[in-house]
């Protein structure tokens, strides 16, 4: 008998989003075991899968709350070694892309995180490259860590490591395009 | 085997990183085109690939982005793309793979870029580079063998392996017979593939310096005189963030982080300013790492 | 003239709730032939094949077409009530029109008028049929048992305890299989070896058991009751008539260092060897791929020492012909190596093992008798780590099925390894504790909470070696995944089930059905679990699937039943359903031109030629010959036959294409 996932549930629609199977899990622990920040995710990559099985609507919003899913490396040791091939990453990409989406401020540490992602693509929209410097600058601006590597900024200048001026490519109405296209639902 | 130096032309695609941060392994590359009569031949307007950030914010960025180049370098007629920094070789070899295996997906990228996607390409990461180009061609032409190195391969050389198809998962074994090929011993040890900490070196040193750290004080406790990586990413959290792995590990590593394409050029005798090594945070003394005998040129094995 | 009887089945409700059973019995009536037409409640019960009986004799019936269920249910039923009535079993048919029509269409007109069309098919095809005789063929009362473990071993003494003769075909130079190879047994801890080798022993001297060791079944041709069994008797180069086991010839052969299989790799053997000191026979073999002389020409020392003489290079391999009436099979398994286990270090870490092996190191008759020791060093480990289910329940390897033993027997394990290292700790990464067996939970309890084993449930990532200690790198998932490393002295993979190298082939050659993974397959999952779907071949024990001792044991004993059954009878009965090569008057004989086509694609060898000879013996033509005792009744030949010379008793060409014209002249 077909089981048609629910959209109301995150196990449903990471199911009909990434083909991922939430159910497949066995609990088997297998990837817990072998992430590089497990000991310090509120819930591990086995935990979130257990989360998501439950299919509950508090377990989903403390899921999507958690500082976990914003550690996961994406390093892909789960997957690679999951008995049953499931895509935690994918779950995870999801989980990270949704939180956003439905409004969840990221606080503290986590908060940090975010924003660098925010700046990186902030720099790539507006020279359709990376640009250290500016990519800083906005990372400072976001997370108010302003003494962050003010140390290391003059050892990269010296070694010739950090172009001071950004590089424009010329496609940058493609660029334009792709950011504005991507942002829609 | 001395093969004959045939000119030969390959698509490149540098990658952010190479043009700032790792300037280094851009060089030490060139310096090794240009020591095997290679022309690299940049994709034309490239941009960047959306690394780490376009994955974990937007989906469709995340395809959008390396789908763009991937287009470039398709328009350009190329049919290979020498892709040396591991996060963009991982990003554009599965995007690539899942627009070519799912026709509505393609169709949705196409869009939202305003651009075909083109033919497929192959995609090589430096390690292949290295086997498929400059070993057949080194000769006689190592100078400065390599003594005792442990090979770090990094997360996205080789994971998600059925799409990579590249080496294998655990224990890969193809940058450590590069390594022999220039008379190394390389090390048997347990964290080939371990993460370094990623793009986490701004927003969480904390976690570079504890994950960096183990990879660091493995590979010394395990007697390698130098670590080689082909990312990077690797390269700047082993290497960058060396004083912050000190202080969390109350130690004082001082083993060097040298990309392949550096320690190729070691091993022809380069000028240390060819491969960009003064510019590295840990010092590089090739005395340390390589075989100091005689400098007599090694007949190739 | 024909004179046909209907019969039409309600079947409670199956039939009569969609289709109007009366209706279609008043339609039958109407056929030319028919003279006798009814309908019943349960044509299959007591009073329905009365009905049939005494319409048979009423009416002289000469042909009977039960309109009911499938014949796959009931044919054999009303076949033998018609022939309790005296009308020949072959005369009568059933018309399907239960599954093939009453349940699966709705009730309507149509449906009842397609039941009349396929009672009329059947009617069509009776008036055509011919009495036949089912075929007896004699059954030879010797067993050939492949495999001599203990499955083997069980079967082979039950057969011989009934009376009949047994064969013992064995591979390895000694029976006894994996339970040899085992120290103390789950539940009970019995020694391994002390309750099997008396068993060993008394098949080695049972009058109707002739034993075969290091030899191989090389083809199996024939069928049920008459097999012929080709086997390979490899040359052991030793005269077991001479030899008398001293032992001596052991001791002396320069060539120690071969990986030794029944310490599975735990310690060396020399080439001329006795596989284990209990071994049955008690006479060594010479392993030719290794042994000097046979490689390079030097040695023969084995030959100057052996006080008999009973060293014979020259001996040849000898190909025995066995005739048998039925086949045991009893291959068993074997499990897979740490070389499997890419995470686990390639099988290069020495002191990562597998449960076979642990088995060795705590079997007193092991390399280290019997004392638990780091295979590295020799010293004794203090912290133990076993992974359960390594490569089990892992569709990622290829392995989704879960390999049965290996929750007991790392219970088992732990306490093996406990009573020997009071001061040790042994660990448990499991993901479920599976023991469904007679006190098998109250074993595994005794583990945890009487001899401190300690389990953790979660998998275990990946294990490497630091400064001589293994880091073995696991979860608790009843703590939300928390990860967990241990420092390891030693680390035990309870490693899968796989079927036993060259089941595949040995499958095939007997013509036996295997699954994905090479187990054999049994004829149904439920009620024919120690039968296959070929006739006359049984199997016993972990060759059909990983199962335990007492499981092999009451499958043996299973097989041995059946076996046992089939011998109980002096011939058996064969359904008449074959294919028969057309006989005319002279001169032609047969319209077969002699092609032989039909000799090459029969699935069964069942067709071979046939010469006809003229009065004064000389041959006049060579035709085909289907023997009715091979052919399965598949039709192959039948369909192929370029000159339409075969046909098919019980479905002649005339028989099938009545019951076809009798559907297209109605509609």
């Amino acid at each position: 008998m077909e089981n048609h996932p629910s959209t109301h549930t995150l196990s449903g629609q990471i199911e009909l989003r990434t083909g991922v199977k939430s159910a497949r899990c066995y609990q088997c622990g297998k990837c817990s075991a072998g992430c590089p920040l497990a000991h310090e995710m509120e819930f591990t990559p086995s935990a979130t899968m257990r989360m998501l099985q439950l299919e509950d609507e508090a377990a989903d919003k403390e899921l999507l709350r958690s500082p976990g899913i914003w550690l996961c490396l994406s390093c892909e040791m789960c997957i690679s070694r999951c008995p049953m091939s499931i895509d935690i990453p994918k779950v995870m990409d999801y989980l990270r892309q949704k939180s956003l989406e439905v409004g969840v401020q990221p606080a503290g540490k986590t908060k940090n995180i975010v924003s660098f992602h925010q700046s990186f693509l902030d720099m790539i929209r507006r020279t359709g490259r990376s640009y250290e410097i500016g990519l800083v600058v906005d990372y400072k601006m976001r997370s108010l860590n302003l003494f962050q590597d003010v140390s290391l900024a003059p050892q990269m200048l010296k070694r010739g490591k950090l172009p001071l001026l950004p590089e424009t490519i010329k496609g940058m109405k493609e660029i334009s395009r792709i950011f504005t296209k991507s942002a829609k639902k | 085997m001395n093969q004959e130096l045939m000119k030969r032309t390959i698509g490149y695609y540098p990658g952010c990183s190479l043009e700032g941060s790792s300037r280094e392994y851009k060089e030490s590359v060139s310096a090794l085109a240009d020591a095997f009569d290679i022309t690299l031949e940049q994709v034309p307007d490239w941009n960047c690939c959306g690394a780490s950030a376009a994955h974990n914010l937007n989906k469709k960025l995340a395809l959008a982005l390396p789908a763009r180049v991937l287009a470039k370098a398709s328009a350009a007629g190329m049919t290979e793309l020498l892709v040396p920094c591991a996060a963009c070789y991982n990003k554009l070899s599965v995007v690539q793979h899942e627009l070519q295996n799912d026709a509505a997906l393609l169709a949705e990228v196409e869009e939202v870029m305003g651009q075909k996607l083109g033919s497929p390409l192959r995609i090589l990461n430096i390690i292949q580079f290295v086997q498929e180009e400059i070993v057949p061609r080194l000769g006689n032409r190592v100078v400065q063998p390599f003594d005792k190195v442990a090979c770090y391969y990094g997360c996205l050389l080789v994971r998600p392996n059925d799409i990579l198809k590249f080496d294998r998962v655990e224990d890969p074994q193809l940058m450590d017979e590069v390594m022999q090929a220039l008379g190394a011993e390389t090390i048997d040890w347990p964290f080939k593939t371990e993460c370094c900490g990623a793009g986490l070196s701004v927003s969480r040193t904390d976690v570079v310096a504890n994950l960096s750290g183990k990879i660091v004080k493995e590979a010394s406790e395990r007697g390698a005189k130098a670590i080689i990586v082909a990312c990077p990413m690797c390269h700047s959290n082993l290497d960058m963030r060396r004083a912050e792995i000190n202080k969390r590990y109350g130690m004082k590593y001082n083993i060097p982080v040298i990309y392949l394409s550096q320690a190729i050029g070691i091993a022809l005798g380069l000028q240390e300013q060819q491969t960009g090594l003064h510019r590295h945070f840990v010092k590089v003394d090739h005395t340390e790492f390589c075989k100091m005998q005689q400098r007599q040129p090694v007949t190739e094995q | 003239m024909a004179r046909i009887g209907v019969f039409i089945c309600h079947c409670g409700e199956n039939i009569s709730a969609t289709v109007d059973c009366p209706k279609v019995a008043e339609t039958a009536y109407k056929i030319p032939g028919v003279v006798f037409s009814t309908d019943y409640k349960y044509m299959c019960s007591d009073p329905g094949q009365t009905k049939i009986k005494e319409a048979i004799k009423e009416h002289n019936l000469t042909g009977v077409v039960v309109s009911a269920c499938s014949p796959r249910m009931h044919e054999p039923t009303f076949r033998k009530a018609c022939a309790e009535a005296g009308l020949n079993p072959f005369l009568c048919e059933m018309a399907n029109i239960r599954e093939h029509c009453s349940w699966v269409h709705e009730k309507s007109e149509e449906t009842t008028e397609k039941a009349s069309d396929l009672v009329r098919t059947q009617v069509e095809k009776v008036k055509r049929n011919h009495a036949l005789e089912s075929i007896k063929v004699p059954v030879n009362k010797t067993a050939v048992v492949i495999g001599g473990g203990v499955a083997g071993i069980q079967a082979s003494l039950d057969i011989a305890n009934a009376g009949h003769k047994v064969v013992l075909v064995e591979r390895d130079p000694s029976i006894g299989g994996h339970m040899a190879q085992l120290s103390e047994t789950f539940p009970t801890l019995d020694c391994s070896q002390c309750i099997l080798t008396p068993r060993m022993v008394e098949v080695a001297q049972h009058p109707n058991i002739t034993m075969m060791t290091y030899s191989e079944v090389e083809s199996l041709d024939g069928f049920i009751g008459n097999f012929k069994v080709k086997v390979r008797k490899k040359a052991k180069s030793v005269d077991e008539k001479l030899c008398t086991g001293c032992g001596l010839c052991t001791t002396k052969c320069p060539t120690k260092k071969i990986p030794n299989e029944f310490e599975q790799g735990m310690a060396m053997r020399p080439a001329i060897y006795v596989p284990f000191p209990q071994a049955v026979p008690n006479k060594p073999v010479i392993d030719r791929v290794n042994c000097k002389f046979f490689t390079s020409g030097k040695c023969k020392v084995c030959q100057k020492l052996c006080p008999t003489g009973a060293i014979n290079y020259e001996q040849e391999d000898e190909l025995v012909e066995l005739e048998a009436g039925a086949v045991v099979l009893a291959t068993g398994f074997d499990v897979l190596k740490t070389t499997y286990f890419p995470e686990y270090g390639y099988g290069k870490y020495k002191d990562v093992i597998n449960g076979l092996q642990f088995e060795r190191m705590a079997s007193a008759s092991g390399p280290t008798h019997g004392e638990i020791r780091r295979p590295s060093d020799g010293t004794i480990p203090e912290k133990v780590v076993f992974l359960a289910c390594a490569g089990s329940r892992d569709p990622a390897k290829g392995i989704s099925y879960c390999s049965k033993i290996c929750c007991m027997y790392t219970a088992k394990h732990t306490m093996l390894y406990k009573h020997k290292v009071h001061s040790g700790t042994p660990y448990v990464f499991y993901m479920d504790i599976r023991a469904a067996g007679k006190s098998y939970d109250e074993f595994t309890r005794r583990a945890i909470e009487e001899d401190g084993a300690k389990y953790i449930r979660g998998r275990v990532s990946t294990i490497y070696e630091k400064d001589g200690k293994l880091i073995v790198k696991g979860a608790d998932t009843l703590l939300g995944g928390k990860p967990v490393e241990i420092e390891a002295d030693m680390v035990v993979l309870a490693t899968a089930g796989v079927a036993n190298h060259g089941a595949e082939s040995l499958a095939q050659k007997l013509h036996v059905s295997y699954d994905n993974h090479h187990f054999f397959a049994e004829a149904h999952p439920k009620l024919k679990p120690v039968e296959t779907n070929t006739a006359g071949i049984f199997l016993a024990g972990a060759c059909q699937a990983p199962k335990d001792i007492p499981e092999s044991v009451s499958a043996a004993s299973g097989a041995a039943a059946k076996v046992i059954g089939l011998f109980s009878k002096s011939e058996l009965t064969r359904e008449p359903v074959v294919a028969k090569v057309n006989r005319t008057p002279a001169p032609p004989f047969s319209s077969c031109m002699g092609c032989f086509m039909c000799k090459e694609i029969c699935p069964y060898q069942a067709i071979d030629k046939e010469e006809i000879k003229d009065r004064a013996g000389n041959v006049v033509k060579v035709v085909a010959h289907i023997n009715p005792g091979l052919c399965q009744g598949c039709g192959t030949c039948v369909a192929f036959c370029r000159s339409k010379s075969i046909d098919m008793e019980g479905y002649t060409n005339e028989q099938v294409f009545a019951e076809v014209e009798a559907l297209l002249n109605n509609s």
